[in-house]
């Protein structure tokens, strides 16, 4: 069972499956509103993968991914905002949240976001060139465990009170109301599906990525890293680069579920992406067994399907059970629910011994 | 002289304020290692001790001189409760802690928005504080005066205690070395438990006096919490006097920034100098030596 799992035809097979139920099963079930919500999961999803890397396999518990899957979000609602602009009163046209709230110059840093192209590529790469960025400044100082925790979470909450001040980005109400994604009508039903399939082939693309990374040297390196830092230093390695690549790529994930998130939903704010969202994604990475590559997935579809059940008829005791939920698993199940089995076989294999010893 | 007066206080009244919510910190996460993330709740549970210390007494200053020492016997007593259930267990994951004790925190929000309500109730400010003293020329709230000085005493009695008293004595000697306090025949849990009252009690004094010059609402630790977090990783761990300078250099600098600029910007400005700052000293101002690797 376990060679099946780990030989190519398994993942394959693996993979096969997890495209059926998305692709297949899933649209089939779901009415269109339901499908525009599981969408949004999917984007927690997303970003919980880059999460289960970073800090499942490498360690670093980065309280700040609300940051990356901010700026994600940000670039691709401006350039939306500025497509909806031109297509109403022709290029160079000034966003209507802004007409509102009386800027009549277009500020230069909105200008190449009317380009789909340099949007894309600022999706995928000012997140990660920032994460990078920041993780060698503090990688290489070799600033990490709880310092590293702080840090990220101080930038979340500074990024958020940022986003706050500036006018021209929305203020506290952010960025919302948008018609087109790269010329399609956001209204269409027929749309809203394909956006579904969008991010539903980015999901198994992102899980296809972290299965790769996990399974190469470098995932091993970065494993070793987590469990001793210091040793892999006096082989010879650079401790540091090994964490800011993962760090990267999860930023790069939280990039790309951002950008998806906002056509998604409709709106992006200040309030989604500072501290608690930001520690929020880590729930479901808890739950669902941060080391693991199915896990994070499972446990943010989980525990976002949870939140949108619960917490409008319950709110008061949806917030009890996410702290609860927090307390338990990360003091009682640290592995997650993935660890589970593995915990009763050795509760099994215990007790098989007792009875050899009993007996013999 | 105003213009020298006026951003200096700033800073300082800002530094006070970091100071008095990070002191507790310095102790739980400084000395013992221990990252909770329920501190700024702790300070919320003493904004709320202020509250319905006023509600019971009535008289806005008699209220306020109760509800210190019972703010801190609430913070404490909320701390040991935490230390005993969950920490304790935890000690040797230090990352867990922090997500664990999130959820506490989770929790004590909740339990004040059921209780008090989500808005922010009104604590009154007692005569005496109210109106302002002039100092070299420019105006000063007394508020933020009584606040600097019930930081510096906060500090100089957590100084005497770890400096002069055994219990002190105990809890420096098991920072230090906790294997061979023990072998010494230091009950290290207790002393532990002991750490933990007192850093818990202090937020619980610091919420209290926060209600001078804050809100008071069930998220009103959160917004002190980070910021508490970060005096206390750049003035390094295990130093007391790491965290005061580290506030007052915080609390200037963000006052500084704040002339020149918005406050939302000097919040980011100040992340900033704390990210290059930790380029220079990884471990913070000031270290204790060790020899462990990590």
């Amino acid at each position: 069972m376990r060679n099946f799992a780990q030989s190519r035809l398994g993942t394959l097979s693996g993979f096969a499956a997890g495209a059926a139920v998305l692709f297949g099963l899933a649209p089939l079930v779901l009415s269109g509103f339901r499908l525009g919500l599981f969408a949004q999961f999917i984007c927690y999803a997303i970003v919980a993968v880059g999460i289960g890397l970073a800090w499942g396999r490498g360690g670093m518990l980065t309280l700040g991914q609300g940051v990356f899957f901010g700026m994600g979000a940000y670039l691709m609602a401006m350039h939306l905002k500025m497509a909806d602009a031109e297509f109403r009163s022709g290029p160079g046209a000034v966003p209507d949240f802004m007409e509102l709230a009386g800027i009549r110059e277009l500020p230069a840093y909105w200008v190449p976001f009317a380009s789909p192209a340099f949007t894309i590529a600022a999706v995928l790469l000012l997140p990660t060139g920032l994460a990078a960025a920041l993780g060698l400044a503090v990688f290489k100082r070799r600033v990490k465990g709880a310092y590293f925790a702080i840090l990220s979470q101080a930038l979340a909450g500074a990024f958020a009170i940022l986003l706050i001040g500036q006018q021209t980005l929305g203020g506290f109400n952010g960025l919302s109301y948008f018609r087109y994604f790269f010329g399609f009508t956001l209204n269409d039903p027929v749309n809203q599906r394909m956006l579904y399939f969008i991010t539903a082939a980015v999901l198994l693309a992102v899980v296809a990525l972290a299965l790769q990374l996990r399974r190469s040297r470098y995932g091993e390196l970065l494993v070793a890293v987590r469990d001793a830092e210091a040793r892999v230093r006096f082989l010879g390695y650079d401790a540091a680069n090994v964490k800011v690549v993962a760090y990267a790529v999860a930023a790069l994930f939280a990039s790309v579920a951002g950008a998806l998130f906002v056509p998604v939903v409709g709106i992006i704010s200040p309030a989604s992406i500072g501290i608690i969202p930001s520690i929020m994604f880590l729930l479901g990475v808890a739950i669902g067994g941060r080391a693991t590559l199915l896990g994070p997935v499972v446990g943010a579809l989980a525990v976002a399907w949870a939140q949108t059940t619960l917490s409008e008829q319950f709110p008061s005791a949806w917030t009890y059970a996410q702290g609860l939920l927090f307390v338990l698993v990360i003091a009682l199940l640290p592995g997650g629910i993935a660890s589970i089995p593995k915990l009763a076989g050795r509760v099994r294999a215990k007790n098989q011994a007792r009875t050899l010893e009993a007996t013999a | 002289m105003e213009t020298i007066v006026g951003p200096l206080f700033t800073g300082l009244s800002t530094g006070s304020i970091l100071l008095l919510a990070a002191l507790g910190l310095s102790l739980t996460f400084g000395q013992m290692g221990v990252i909770n993330m329920a501190h700024g709740e702790f300070i919320m549970a003493g904004t709320y001790t202020a509250y319905v210390t006023q509600q019971i007494v009535g008289d806005a200053g008699v209220s306020l001189l109760i509800a210190l020492p019972i703010g801190f016997a609430v913070g404490g007593a909320m701390g040991l409760v935490l230390e005993t259930l969950l920490i304790r267990h935890l000690y040797h994951r230090p990352l867990d802690t922090l997500l664990a004790t999130f959820g506490v925190g989770l929790i004590l929000q909740q339990v004040a928005r059921d209780v008090f309500g989500a808005p922010a109730v009104n604590v009154t400010v007692p005569e005496f504080l109210r109106g302002g003293v002039d100092v070299l020329g420019t105006t000063v709230p007394k508020t933020r005066l009584f606040i600097m000085a019930l930081a510096v005493v906060a500090v100089a009695a957590v100084a005497l205690v770890l400096r002069f008293t055994s219990a002190g004595r105990r809890i420096r000697a098991v920072v230090g070395n906790r294997d061979l306090a023990e072998a010494s025949g230091i009950a290290s849990r207790t002393v532990d438990a002991g750490t933990f009252f007192i850093g818990s009690g202090l937020a619980g004094v610091a919420g209290v006096a926060l209600t001078l010059i804050g809100s008071t609402s069930p998220t009103t630790g959160q917004s002190y919490l980070v910021d508490a977090f970060l005096v206390v990783v750049a003035g390094g761990l295990g130093r007391i006097k790491g965290a005061v300078v580290a506030a007052v250099a915080l609390g200037s600098l963000q006052a500084v920034f704040e002339t020149y600029s918005t406050a939302s910007l000097a919040k980011v400005g100040v992340f900033v100098v704390i990210v290059v700052f930790l380029q220079l000293r990884p471990q913070g101002l000031f270290t204790l030596r060790t020899r462990s690797l990590a």
